[in-house]
């Protein structure tokens, strides 16, 4: 079995900060991580390795730095990892990424055929959950989102079932092999890699594919060009104008304090106090 | 290099002309979520706003409608006229029974070619999310995700979208310029839900789909719903007590359920309290949990980070417990106490009982 990873190297957002003057983001000293969601993606396919065995690729599209990332994953237990990177691909939004990932997924299938393509179920910083869907959908996969269990895989029938979360409750679906799948978090925990893994990560020659090697002519599905949004401007958050209003604190008598608030509380806002009174009976 | 739809890039150039193919692209488009014959009320928050836009431009506003075979579905569109669109396009088959993303993203790609709507809105739950980026690689369009205001912009008529980025911390515009329809999707409760009005009534079109049963390739085995009375429905809550890490231990936080008990409240979470395994994910409020919009929320021992505020400042009264009286929460917080958690909670628990005693006995 062959499964796929796809994982993306992501700044802290924990740790930015936004500059006060410009508005600008910055990133300096901002370390980078693996997007957490695409750790439930790669244990999950570890997992699935344990159990069948097979091959385990990661792929990143990303500057080059991103080999970092790449270089962790394979310390967990990884066999490979392939850096797509290219000046070309810079500005790509999430049509244009999910374009040079499955670009990048073919050439690789074109060697060992691909089962089944993991993704987080969206990123830390872009959040927008696209590029798994979009993915799936250039090479033709059936799509699996938010799955939080994979229950069974019969390799003779090429089926696999499922547990996926769906709106209200949890879908028990049935599809097949090929196909694609965003890991919901909380599904696992990431392992702890081996020894052997570690030094066969440093030493690893990481596969890096520009444009070319990842099998793309068209330049216009790519980077800027490939990306139908544009993005107008960046701004920060508006503060709110107005502060707490604060309730003195007399000391250790938080009694008394308390119903000053609740007195002012429920004369400015009667229509909590009734939904409170409402429910409260 | 990103995913995102956002990464900082060299801004928009004026005037830029839209495909000649896509100038007989017109109406705003909600796709109205019905799972198992019941509407998603992000659905009709989304048909509050798509109105707004709609009369902007000048166009109908359309809902979208799919569904099985069922006298149900086609009274959603009747609803979806109640809250403010003009039309519908009504599609039932037994393939749309429940959801899977395969017969429902040929089914709305297929619509969306017929028809062709400059925008298209979508929900940005499970199923939205999972639709709209399937719908979007195939036409080849932008799609916004998670946007948190929608705008026409005058000269160029086209739709400009606001959502944060990076966590919260920014928040940045997006446009689909040469393509069509222009898709975003809107989490549930970021945008006002509208009054229904059970006068307005609107055009049914329905639409033929073909597709066979057996060409499908997932199929559903089964449906487990969420046992109701266990799963927090924190988006739709009035009132929501939170607790964070300020509580310093996991026994503490049980100060957080008896003051919601006497409230009748749901109770809500920082990201670092769920992670600590204090309370499930679903109660989780922010940036990567449930985006609310009760009446009245209480932070206790939450230091108000971005990620936390993005979820919950559309609140209409925010009180905040915090020792710090320089937490970041208390500059968006409409009361303030600064003090310890856990003599505040039990304290404020108690004089909501004692109020709600006086109020039922004179009431
Ligand atoms: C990509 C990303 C997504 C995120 N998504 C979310 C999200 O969805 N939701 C979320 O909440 N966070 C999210 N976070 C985390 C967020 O950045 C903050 O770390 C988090 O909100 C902090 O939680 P907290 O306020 O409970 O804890 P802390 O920041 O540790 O604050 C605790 C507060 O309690 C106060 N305190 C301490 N002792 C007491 C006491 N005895 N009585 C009263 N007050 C006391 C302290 O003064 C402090 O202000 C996200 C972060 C990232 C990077």
């Amino acid at each position: 079995m062959h499964s796929v990873v796809c994982i993306k190297q992501v700044p802290d957002s924990a740790q930015i900060r936004v500059h006060p003057v410009t508005n600008t983001i910055m990133r300096q000293g901002v370390p980078a991580i693996i997007n957490p969601y695409d750790l439930f993606a790669l244990e999950e396919a570890l997992r699935l390795k344990d159990r069948f065995g097979g091959t385990v690729t990661v792929i990143t599209m990303g500057p080059p730095q991103a080999e970092v990332a790449l270089r962790k994953c394979l310390s967990f237990g990884a066999d490979h990892a392939i850096l797509v990177s290219d000046r070309a691909f810079a500005g790509a939004d999430t049509l244009a990424t999910s374009f040079a990932l499955s670009a990048a997924i073919s050439k690789v299938r074109e060697e060992q055929p691909v089962d089944l393509i993991f993704t987080g179920k969206q990123t830390i910083d872009g959040d927008t959950a696209q590029v798994g869907p979009g993915i799936a959908k250039r090479l033709d996969y059936q799509l699996l989102t938010y799955v939080s269990k994979i229950v069974d895989i019969d390799f003779g029938k090429k089926e696999i079932t499922v547990e996926r979360r769906a709106e209200g409750g949890v879908q028990l679906l049935k599809t097949a092999v090929p196909c694609l799948i965003t890991m919901l978090e909380g599904t696992n925990e990431m392992r702890f890699g081996d020894m052997a893994d570690m030094f066969r990560a440093a030493r690893y020659p990481l596969k890096v594919w520009d444009r070319v090697a990842a099998g793309i002519e068209d330049v216009a599905k790519i980077g800027l060009k490939g990306s139908p949004t544009v993005v107008g401007k960046v701004f920060a958050p508006k503060p709110r104008s107005q502060r707490a209003e604060m309730i003195e604190v007399h000391d250790n008598d938080p009694q008394d304090l308390v119903v000053t608030l609740l007195a002012k509380v429920f004369t400015r806002h009667p229509k909590i106090e009734a939904e409170i009174i409402k429910r409260a009976s | 290099m990103s995913d995102s739809n956002d990464a900082p890039r060299k801004p928009a150039r004026k005037k830029v002309e839209l495909d000649p193919r896509f100038l007989s692209y017109k109406h705003v488009w909600v796709y109205i979520e019905a799972e198992r014959g019941e509407v998603h009320p992000v659905s009709w928050e989304l048909l509050g706003e798509g109105r707004k836009l709609a009369d902007q431009l000048g166009v109908d506003l359309v809902g979208v409608v799919l569904g099985p075979p069922e006298a149900r579905t086609r009274a959603i569109c009747e609803e979806a006229f109640h809250f403010g669109a003009d039309r519908c396009y009504l599609v039932q088959h037994d393939a749309l029974r429940d959801y899977r993303n395969e017969p429902y993203t040929k089914c709305l790609t297929e619509l969306v070619d017929t028809y062709q709507p400059e925008i298209l809105m979508l929900g940005a739950t499970t199923l939205g999310r999972d639709l709209a980026g399937s719908v979007a690689t195939t036409l080849a369009t932008g799609l916004v995700a998670d946007c948190t205001e929608l705008v026409i912009e005058a000269e160029s008529r086209c739709l400009a979208s606001t959502r944060p980025t990076f966590g919260g911390s920014l928040l940045c515009t997006i446009m689909t310029q040469r393509h069509r329809p222009q898709m975003a999707t809107v989490r549930p409760r970021v945008m006002a839900m509208p009054d229904a009005d059970a006068s307005r009534t609107g055009e049914i079109i329905e639409h033929a789909f073909s597709i066979v049963e057996t060409s499908i390739i997932t199929k559903i085995l089964q449906f487990i719903p969420d046992d109701t009375r266990d799963k927090p429905n924190l988006p739709f809550a009035d009132i929501i007590v939170a607790g964070g890490r300020g509580l310093k231990k996991p026994e503490n936080f049980q100060l957080v359920w008896d003051l919601a008990k006497v409230l009748g409240a749901e109770v809500g979470a920082s990201r670092p309290v769920v992670q600590a395994g204090w309370a499930e994910l679903d109660r989780q409020v922010g940036q990567s949990g449930k985006t609310v919009r009760p009446k009245l929320y209480i932070a206790a021992g939450i230091s108000g980070a971005v990620q936390h505020r993005v979820g919950m400042d559309g609140a209409d009264v925010i009180i905040a417990i915090n020792n710090d009286s320089n937490a970041p929460i208390f500059d968006f917080a409409h009361y303030g106490i600064v003090g310890n958690a856990m003599q505040i909670l039990p304290a404020l628990t108690e004089a909501f009982r004692k109020h709600l005693a006086q109020a039922r006995k004179a009431g």
